[in-house]
Order: C-alpha cells, then sequence, then structure tokens
C-alpha cells in the first residue's frame, strides 16, 4: 500500500498547487474521476483476499475522500479569490463628487418668514395675506390715520393717486380679516410692504409680519408674554426683552420691543448704537377706534397686535449685515442659506 | 426735540446724570436719540483781549496782535483773521492749549514772527458754525476767565424724537412736567409775571375762520431797539437747541418757543395796515414769504392779514414785507392757537415745514397764550426795550377745543394692562400728568384732560398714561390663553411651499425682486400694457409696477453673469399688477434658467439647457395638483418669447401660464451670450389641486407595443397622443413617446415618431388578438388623420 500513500500525497500536492477552478477541476478528475488514479486503487482490491480487501477498500475510500475535502477547500478559496479580484477591479474614487442637481435654496427672507410662521402656526394663528396696492382707507383710515395726521409723515407713501397707496405696512390686512371674521382672531400678515425711503439702512420694498389677536379678556400682560416669548423661541436664547412706550395711531398703549443685543449682549457696539439693545418690533393694543371700523364691540372685546420687519430680523438671526444683500439677488448671498 | 440739560435742571432737577435722565425718558416714551456735548473738546482757552493789532511786517493778511487774558501777562499772537482789531474780547488759546481734534497750541513762529497762542473763530471750538473770523464776544465778557466756565459749556445737549402725539413735549416746560412726573419731584420754570402796559396802543383782531383760529393773542410794543444784541446765554441755548441766533426779536420768540412750546410772531407795526384779520385764503391768493419765495395760495389756507393784504401763512410761516428788519422800530406780536386740523398738512403740501407748523399740526396748549405773550415781553424789554401795550386777547368761546372728559374705570385698569394698580398711585399720577379728577363713583374715576395733551382722549389713552408712568416694564408677562378651534385645512389648496420645495429640489434659488421696475424694462416684455405707474417713485428704475415676475429675475441674471456666476437658476413668488378699469394683483412663480444643463462636474456634459428642461421643471411644479392630466401646452405667441420655443400652459381653456426661451432680440438687448428659459405660472389658477383616488392595481400582466411612425414634420406630439390615446381604448394604460427623429434617411418633411403603447386589463389577460386589433385601429387613425406610416 506504498502506492496509496504516495498517490495521495502527490493528489493533495496536485489540489495544492492548482491555480484555478478549471485545473482544480483537472485534478479532481485526474485523481477522483471514473478513470481517476485513486479510483484506479479501487478496481484493483480484487487481487486482494477476502480478509484483506474491507481494510484496504476503507483506506482508499479514506483516501479519495481526504483528496475530495482538499478540493472542496481549495474550491472555496479559489472562488472567494475571485470575487476579490473581480471586486478589486470594480473599485471607483468614492472622494468624487456625486452626480445630479444640487439643491438650490430659499431666499432668506423667505427662510425667516418661515420660521415665523411656523411658530405661530402652531399656537393657532391662521395665516393671512392680502393686496399690496391698497387703497387709503384699509391703509390709513380704518387704522385711526386720518388723512393730514402727522403720523403719516412717519409712513413715506408710495402713490398709485390720492386714494390708492403701495401699502406700506402689513396692517390692512388686520382690517380686513376683522371686517369678514367675528372674534375670537388670531392671525399673522406676512408680506412685502413699502416705503419711499431708499439709503443704506432702507429699502423702498421690504417685508414685514403683523399679527392680530381679538378675543375677550385679552391685556397687555398677554400681548408681552406673547411677544416676548416669540422673541425667545425665534432666536433660540434667553435674549432679554424690553418694552417702550411709543406710539402707533392704531394701538393704545403702543410700545417698541427692544432685545439686548445679540452682537455685544448689552455692552454696547457698532450693532446697537451703543446702546445695548435692538428695536425690533412695534405692538400694542388695538385701538378702540380700530375695532369701531370693523364693528367689533371694544367693551366685549380686547386684542393686541405687533409687527415686525422681517429682513431685520433675518440679519441679526444670520448675520447679515448689508439690508441691500436681500434684493440684489446674488447667488453667492443666497446659496449661504 | 432738541435742548441743554442745563436749562432743563432750571426747571426740574431730579438726582440723576444726563444719561440716566435719558434712559428714564426714553423708557417712558420719550425716546433720547442722542446725548452730545455742547462744545468741542478744549482747555487752555480763556477770554482774551486785543490790546493792539499791527500789520504783520511780511505778510498781507496776517496782523500780530497784542492780547490780554494770559494769568502772566500781555501775550504776542500773530492772527490771520480779517476781524482781528484792538478793542474786542475773543476766545484765546494759550500755548499748551488743546483744540478740538486733538490740536495742541505751541509757541510758533509764523513768518518771522513769533506767535503764543491763537485766537479762535466758532468752528474752531465747535461752538457754532461763524468759520468767517474770530468770534467776537461781548464786551463785558471778563478777561482771563476760561472760556468753558464763561459760557458754561459743561452740558449736553439731549435730542428726544418725538412720537407725533406728544406735541406737549416740545418745549422745556413739557419735557420738565414729564420729568417731574417720572421722579415725584417739583417742577418749577421761571417767574412769568404780567407786564404792564405803558401805552395804549392795540390792533383791532378779528376772527374769521370759525374753530380754525378760535384764539388770538396780540400786543403792540413800541420803540424797540432792533439793533440791541441778544445776550449771550440766550444764543447759547438756542444753540444748544439747533437754533440760529437771527436778531433780538427772532431769538425771543424762537426761545419762547422752546421754552413753552408756543409759535409766535412778530410784525413790523409800520407795514400794517388796520388790524389783523384771521381768515381762510382765497384761491390764487399771493405772498411772500420770509424765505423770500412766493406762494399762489390754496383756498384752505389759512391766512393773517391787515385790511389790505395777506401778512403770513397762519402757524406755518410770515410774510416778508410785515417782518421785522434792522428799520423796524415798533412791533406787533402774535400769540394764537391755530387748531391742528387747520394747519395740518398745509405747511407739506407747500413744500415747507417749520418749527411753528410742526408744533401747530401737532397741537400746541390752547391756554398758553397769554403766558407766552408776557413771557416774550419781560424778555424783549430786557433786550431791545420799548414801550408795552396791552395784552389783546380774542377768543370766540364756541369755537374753542372742547373740554376732554375721560371716565376710567378701575376694572378695565387691571383688565386692560393685566396689572393692579392701587387707587391712590393711579390718580396720583394722572394728577401729575395734568389731568384734573372731576368726578368719581364705585366703578372708578372722571378726569378732564389738560389743554396741553390733545392726545387724551379716551379710557385707553390714559390705560396708556398709567402704564407708561407705572413703568411697561413692571407690567407681568403672561401667557394667553385661548378656545382652540381646530383650523380647518384644505388639501385641495395646493400649498406654495410644496412648489418651492420642487424648484430648490431642482436646483433653482429662490430670489426676490422689486415689485416695481423701470418702464423700459416692462415695456420690453409686455409692450402693450400700460403699467400702473407710481406718483413719487424713488428713481426712474423704479417707476412702474410689474405686469410680470420675467424682467426683475433677468435683471439678477444680469446681476449674476456680471459677477463670474455662469450657470443661473432662479424663480421667484410674488404679485404681478396687471393693470385695468379693474386692476388684478395676481400671485405669480416665475423661473429663469440659464447655462449649461449640468453644472458643471467630472461626469457631466457641457450641453446647454434647453426647452425640454425647464418644461419638465414647470411639468413638475403642476404634478404638485395631482392633477398634471388637467394641463395642456400649446404653442404659443409671447412678445418676449422666441415664436418657435414657446408655449401657452392652459388648463380646460383658462391660460395658466407661459413657458419658453427668451426671444434672441431680447437676449441681445439684455446682453445676454446665450439662450435663457423662463416660465410664469399663475398661482391662483393652478393653485386648485385634486384630491388623490385610489384605483384598484390590476393583477394581470401588462402588454407593451412600439410603433415607430412616420409623419410630417409639423405635426405636433401631443396631437398624435392624444389621438392615439382616444383610438386605443380602455385597456391602454400607458403611453409614451421614446424617440424622435428628423434627418438623414428620412423625407426632410417628414419626421419619424416612436411610441409605446402599454395595455392592461384590470381583470383579466389580454390575448394577442385584441392588442393587435387596438394598435392596428390607432395606427389606421394616426394614418387617416395625420398621414402616418409605419416605417
Amino acid at each position: 500500500m506504498q502506492d496509496l500513500q504516495s498517490l495521495t500525497e502527490q493528489a493533495l500536492d496536485a489540489v495544492a498547487k492548482a491555480e484555478d477552478l478549471a485545473g482544480l477541476d483537472q485534478v479532481r478528475v485526474d485523481y477522483l474521476g471514473k478513470k481517476g488514479q485513486l479510483t484506479a486503487l479501487l478496481k484493483g482490491l480484487g487481487k486482494l483476499s477476502a480478509e484483506e480487501r474491507p481494510a484496504a477498500g476503507a483506506r482508499i475510500n479514506e483516501a479519495k475522500q481526504q483528496v475530495q475535502e482538499q478540493i472542496n477547500a481549495r474550491r472555496i478559496a479559489l472562488e472567494e479569490a475571485a470575487i476579490n479580484a473581480k471586486l478589486a477591479a470594480e473599485t471607483i474614487d468614492v472622494t468624487l463628487p456625486g452626480r445630479g442637481e444640487a439643491p438650490g435654496n430659499a431666499h432668506p427672507v423667505t427662510r425667516t418668514l418661515r420660521r415665523i410662521e411656523k411658530l405661530f402656526v402652531r399656537l393657532g394663528f391662521a395665516v393671512e395675506e392680502g393686496p399690496e396696492i391698497e387703497d387709503d382707507y384699509h391703509n390709513f383710515e380704518a387704522l385711526n390715520i386720518p388723512a393730514h395726521h402727522p403720523a403719516r409723515a412717519m409712513h413715506d407713501t408710495f402713490y398709485i393717486d390720492p386714494s390708492t397707496v403701495l401699502r406700506t405696512h402689513t396692517s390692512p390686512v388686520q382690517i380686513r380679516t376683522m371686517e369678514k371674521a367675528a372674534p375670537p382672531i388670531r392671525i399673522i400678515c406676512p408680506g412685502r410692504v413699502y416705503r419711499c425711503d431708499s439709503d443704506v439702512t432702507h429699502s423702498p420694498m421690504f417685508h414685514q409680519v403683523e399679527g392680530l389677536v381679538v378675543d375677550k379678556g385679552v391685556s397687555f400682560a398677554h400681548l408681552k408674554g406673547c411677544v416676548d416669548q416669540f422673541l425667545k423661541a425665534f432666536f433660540e436664547a434667553d435674549v432679554p426683552v424690553r418694552f417702550r412706550p411709543s406710539y402707533f395711531p392704531f394701538t393704545e398703549p403702543s410700545a417698541e420691543v427692544d432685545i439686548q443685543c445679540t452682537a455685544c449682549g448689552g455692552e454696547g457696539c457698532r450693532v446697537c448704537s451703543g446702546t445695548g439693545w435692538l428695536e425690533v418690533m412695534g405692538c400694542g393694543m388695538v385701538h378702540p377706534n380700530v375695532f369701531a371700523s370693523c364693528n367689533i364691540d371694544s367693551d366685549e372685546y380686547t386684542g393686541f397686535a405687533f409687527g415686525m420687519g422681517v429682513e431685520r430680523l433675518a440679519m441679526l438671526r444670520y448675520g447679515v449685515n448689508d439690508l441691500r444683500l436681500f434684493f440684489d439677488n446674488d447667488l453667492r448671498f443666497l446659496k449661504q442659506f | 426735540m432738541k435742548f441743554s440739560n442745563a436749562w432743563l435742571r432750571e426747571w426740574v432737577n431730579p438726582q440723576l446724570s444726563a444719561q440716566e435722565l435719558a434712559d428714564q425718558v426714553t423708557m417712558a416714551g420719550l425716546e433720547v436719540d442722542g446725548i452730545e456735548p455742547v462744545a468741542g473738546d478744549f482747555t487752555g482757552v480763556v477770554v482774551g483781549e486785543i490790546l493792539a493789532c499791527e500789520q504783520h511786517p511780511d505778510a498781507d493778511k496776517l496782523r500780530v496782535c497784542t492780547v490780554a487774558g494770559h494769568p502772566e501777562g500781555e501775550m504776542q499772537v500773530v492772527c490771520g483773521a480779517p476781524n482781528a482789531r484792538a478793542g474786542i474780547k475773543i476766545p484765546f488759546a494759550l500755548v499748551g492749549a488743546k483744540l478740538p481734534g486733538d490740536f495742541k497750541i505751541k509757541k510758533a513762529k509764523l513768518r518771522g514772527v513769533e506767535s503764543f497762542g491763537m485766537l479762535c473763530a466758532q468752528t474752531e471750538l465747535e461752538l457754532g458754525e461763524d468759520s468767517d473770523g474770530i468770534w467776537e464776544l461781548p464786551a463785558d465778557a471778563p478777561t482771563g476767565t476760561d472760556l468753558r466756565e464763561y459760557l458754561q459749556l459743561d452740558d449736553v445737549a439731549i435730542e428726544v424724537d418725538l412720537t407725533p402725539n406728544r406735541s406737549d413735549c416740545l418745549g422745556i416746560a413739557g419735557i420738565a412736567r414729564e420729568v417731574g412726573v417720572l421722579n415725584r419731584c417739583p417742577v418749577e420754570g421761571p417767574a412769568i409775571e404780567p407786564v404792564a402796559a405803558t401805552i395804549d396802543d392795540s390792533l383791532a383782531v378779528s376772527l374769521m375762520a370759525g374753530d380754525a383760529c378760535p384764539r388770538y393773542v396780540g400786543r403792540v410794543i413800541r420803540n424797540i431797539d432792533v439793533s440791541a444784541t441778544t445776550p449771550l446765554w440766550m444764543q447759547e441755548r438756542l444753540r444748544r437747541a439747533g437754533l440760529r441766533s437771527i436778531d433780538p426779536v427772532v431769538d425771543v420768540t424762537n426761545y419762547v418757543l422752546l421754552e413753552l412750546g408756543q409759535p409766535m410772531h412778530a410784525f413790523d407795526l409800520a407795514k400794517l395796515d388796520g388790524g389783523i384779520k384771521v381768515r381762510l385764503a382765497e384761491q390764487g391768493e399771493k405772498l411772500t414769504l420770509l424765505d423770500g419765495q412766493e406762494v399762489t395760495l390754496n383756498d384752505g389756507t389759512l391766512l393773517i392779514t391787515d385790511d389790505s393784504k395777506p401778512l403770513a401763512m397762519a402757524g406755518i410761516m410770515g410774510g416778508e414785507e410785515s417782518s421785522v428788519t434792522g428799520q423796524t422800530r415798533d412791533i406787533f406780536l402774535e400769540s394764537a392757537f391755530f387748531s391742528p386740523l387747520a394747519i395740518a398738512g398745509k405747511a407739506r403740501s407747500y413744500g415747507l415745514h417749520t418749527d411753528s407748523s410742526h408744533r401747530f399740526e401737532r397741537g400746541v396748549d390752547y391756554r398758553l397764550q397769554e403766558k407766552a405773550v408776557e413771557r416774550a415781553t419781560q424778555l424783549l424789554l430786557d433786550i431791545v426795550g420799548g414801550e408795552p401795550g396791552p395784552v389783546h386777547l380774542r377768543e370766540l368761546n364756541d369755537a374753542m377745543p372742547a373740554e376732554r372728559h375721560i371716565t376710567l374705570r378701575r376694572a378695565r385698569v387691571e383688565s386692560g394692562l393685566g396689572v393692579q394698580i392701587a387707587d391712590d398711585e393711579i390718580i396720583d399720577i394722572l394728577t401729575r400728568l395734568g389731568l384734573e379728577k372731576i368726578d368719581q363713583d364705585d366703578a372708578g374715576w372722571t378726569f378732564l384732560a389738560p389743554s396741553f395733551r390733545f392726545d387724551l382722549a379716551i379710557e385707553a389713552d390714559l390705560l396708556e398714561e398709567l402704564a407708561r408712568v407705572y413703568g411697561y416694564n413692571r407690567i407681568p408677562s403672561i401667557s394667553f390663553s385661548a378656545a382652540l378651534d381646530i383650523l380647518p385645512e384644505h388639501e385641495v389648496e395646493l400649498d406654495g411651499t410644496a412648489l418651492e420645495q420642487t424648484l430648490l429640489a431642482r436646483g433653482y434659488h429662490e430670489a426676490i425682486t422689486f415689485s416695481f421696475i423701470d418702464r423700459e424694462s416692462a415695456a420690453l416684455f409686455d409692450p402693450k400694457a400700460e403699467p400702473v405707474a407710481l406718483q413719487n417713485p424713488i428713481s426712474a428704475d423704479l417707476a412702474v409696477m410689474r405686469t410680470s415676475l420675467i424682467p426683475g429675475l433677468c435683471k439678477a441674471l444680469q446681476y449674476n453673469l456680471n459677477r463670474q456666476q455662469e450657470r443661473v437658476r432662479l424663480f421667484e413668488t410674488g404679485l404681478r399688477f396687471v393693470p385695468g378699469t379693474d386692476l388684478q394683483q395676481q400671485p405669480m412663480l416665475a423661473g429663469l434658467v440659464y447655462g449649461t444643463r449640468q453644472a458643471e462636474s467630472w461626469t457631466g456634459g457641457k450641453d446647454w439647457v434647453d426647452f425640454y428642461d425647464i418644461k419638465a421643471d414647470v411639468e413638475a411644479l403642476l404634478a404638485e395638483t395631482n392633477a398634471a392630466d388637467e394641463f395642456r401646452f400649446v404653442a404659443g405667441e409671447h412678445p418676449a418669447l422666441h415664436p418657435g420655443q414657446c408655449a401657452r400652459i392652459l388648463r380646460g381653456e383658462r391660460e395658466v401660464g407661459v413657458l419658453g426661451a427668451l426671444h434672441p432680440q431680447l437676449q441681445k438687448q439684455l446682453d445676454l451670450p446665450k439662450a435663457a428659459f423662463v416660465f410664469e405660472l399663475d398661482l391662483d389658477a393652478i393653485g386648485e389641486a385634486r384630491l388623490p383616488a385610489f384605483s384598484p392595481l390590476s393583477r394581470f400582466p401588462a402588454v407593451r407595443r412600439d410603433l415607430a411612425l412616420l409623419i410630417d414634420a409639423d405635426v405636433q406630439a401631443a396631437n398624435l397622443v392624444e389621438t392615439a390615446a382616444e383610438t386605443a381604448g380602455e385597456m391602454l394604460t400607458d403611453l409614451k413617446i421614446f424617440d424622435v427623429y428628423q434627418g438623414e434617411g428620412i423625407d426632410f418633411n417628414r419626421k419619424s415618431v416612436a411610441m409605446g403603447l402599454t395595455f392592461q386589463h384590470p381583470s383579466r389577460t389580454l390575448n394577442d388578438e385584441e392588442i393587435t386589433a387596438a394598435v392596428d385601429a390607432v395606427v389606421k387613425q394616426l394614418e387617416q388623420k395625420y398621414n402616418a406610416s409605419l416605417r
């Protein structure tokens, strides 16, 4: 049986040396196939005595099995190597940029508007819009600003004709809403407004969001709470807020709202002209004359209104330092938001 | 309103620094705009006296002065001022002095002559606007005194930006009253005693304009000396309030205006013909004003006239002819009440705005006139002398402003402000503000509003007064509560943000352009429209309301191309203004693409965008309605668009938008090197969306058949598709054009169109025969209708 041992070693050596699947298969055929050399040994069993035959057969089968196992193992190894070779060949540079259109950006004013809207809509405010070419009545008269009222000088109005203007604020939307809906009312009115003024800090067109709440038992303390919470939520900071008495014909009492300067934290800097405070909103309790022009009983209902400049809030929130950038539509600017 | 802090402190003097005072009044509603020193920063300047003044030996324009004032005695100073002469007192900056701008005075040699110090002009000390020569101080100025001490320059000017309702604070007296209220401290002005008449002269005054002028006080003063000089203290107070000294009479009336808030006017008595009449102008009357301009008056303008001519535009500006001049001996002083309504808007309609009109249109205390006249008389007699006549008051009782009684309900204080204020604090605050409690009951009080507070008329006004004196920031901030009804949410209303998101995802950036554009651009894009024009545009560039958003986007494109941005995709939402008898303000969504189809990249091509790129964007937008099948694109025309690459977008028969390439001619005019593509959609028209409605999915296989057809080149795809779909029957579930070819191998006026038809039945498998029959029917119909042939 010296033959069997050397033949087995020879076969195992051939398996180990097989370079690919075809070569390996050839080894299988050469040793284990029907005419294979190990198979041939089985055929030689007939020459042995009946006593010797079972043990010799078992040894040959054991050798065949041993070779078969090595072939199997070698096959798996060769297959894996083939896959690995394929994968290696398919490797790409993953650091190259992706294919297709990069998304654009919403304008920072829109981004800011959406943020403001979101905060109020959660509270159950409806979003109302209105015309930008507005009649004198809705822009002024109904808001307790009669003709020749000195407050009209505060507005720098664009006129289309003597009784038609570009709205100077979104307050006319409040009037239009109160004309058609009964209290309780909770609305915000975003939109473009126009003032005949143009310099580094004034644009002839800008955006406002105004809010209006009309209900029973609404007080100045509620106004303060609403504005204070809004500003803290908008800036996501516990920013100090103060209310200063002011004057708007359509509210009484009226207030300007300042926040502590976001640039210097109240120390006083260029952004806040050294005062430590930034004016961000106007607000007040709805004037009874305004209610009267909308047929709302001011003994039964009270309300508050507030208004803010969207560009101003956007400038503070995102650190924009020049108002004019908002309307140049420079892609290098727009792509930052 | 700008005023000297020191002046205010004579009236009311709480223990607060100027800054603390400014902060306090700001938080009470009188917003302080600024606090500035009343003089430049300088030291080492004294009152000097020129003892002698000689010509410089080597310079025509220089003089060599001997000046007293230095503690060590007389000094030689070389001076170039033309008015330098012996005998005058002047500001003398000694050697070692520091002038504004950190300018140090040193011993110097000017053209060979030694100079020890400098004689100063007003501007060099930032003490006035006169730069013509050295400043001549009053003859009684004590030589050698430090100038800062002499002029009391350790003062600041406080500027308050008053809201239009607070006319009562347009005088020191009003500001002082406010400070007194806030600090609960006494307020005391100068004693104003009636000045006894020494002559009997007076002028007859007739008030013929009813409630426009119900009150008029006049006084004659004879034999004044207008050559007198306004005392320095008064000049300084005027200067610190931003007014220039003119002559003693004008200075006094201005001083009273600043002090008490009453505008006054002085006429040259000799120029008056008969008595004073206050009446409304007749259309076309003429008056030459103090500033020299002749105005043609409109009826309704309130006038002061004498028996023969207009003298002054009441409450706005005096006339030139009757004004006080260097020759005037006798004057007539006017101190009147003109109602805000009579003055409001009038000054502006003549392009005027004066300190007087500013006050009258906001409201001047209608009880102040006699006091003001007495104060002015007192000051005038001190300066220009003269003999006063009696104070002559005319008043139309019935036409006077009505007294305002305001009821304040105790309960309303708490419900309106959200804070409880004690009764005696309420009464104290309101009383200090000048209100008079005239009645009270269990529910509250009734107050009489003071004659100087035109802004107090209703309960809410008193709530504001209470709140601001109590302190806005002492009122709590609390959450409001409300009945939380769920608001309607209409799913079939297209959500505007969905459209935005679609475009953003497709690489567009959002632009916001002005709603007004220049007339030329408007005409380029929409030549037929006469756009809505502004009466008072900022500039010709922003003169008319846009009738389309596309011009603005084109301008933004140009802006970006000029800044090396070569691939531009922009959109904007906003109103367009369609003129007509019934002006339409329509919300639109417009877009513009320019540049290569794909952003420059290692993988991308360099192809330029074309019509079908932007059309896909528009289709994506329309798909947001979930009703894309309601929209059709038809070849159209638009003045701004390429005639062969322009589609009108229809929903049913309604035009909802347009899309196409900019007209090559317009492209050239806009200086665009290559084609730009634009679209504009009417948001209202596309805003109606369709609620999704489920249809069951078929479990049976779909079968696709492809057709390659030759048709005339001018047949439009939409027509083929429509006909094919109609003919193919209900089993057709999809129809796609997957190839269009024109060119080599095909007749030049024909094109090849390949379409794929997909058939599927909801409840069974289709057999070959029925599909073939449907396809044959399609082919036949297309042959007949469009001369199509199978390839």
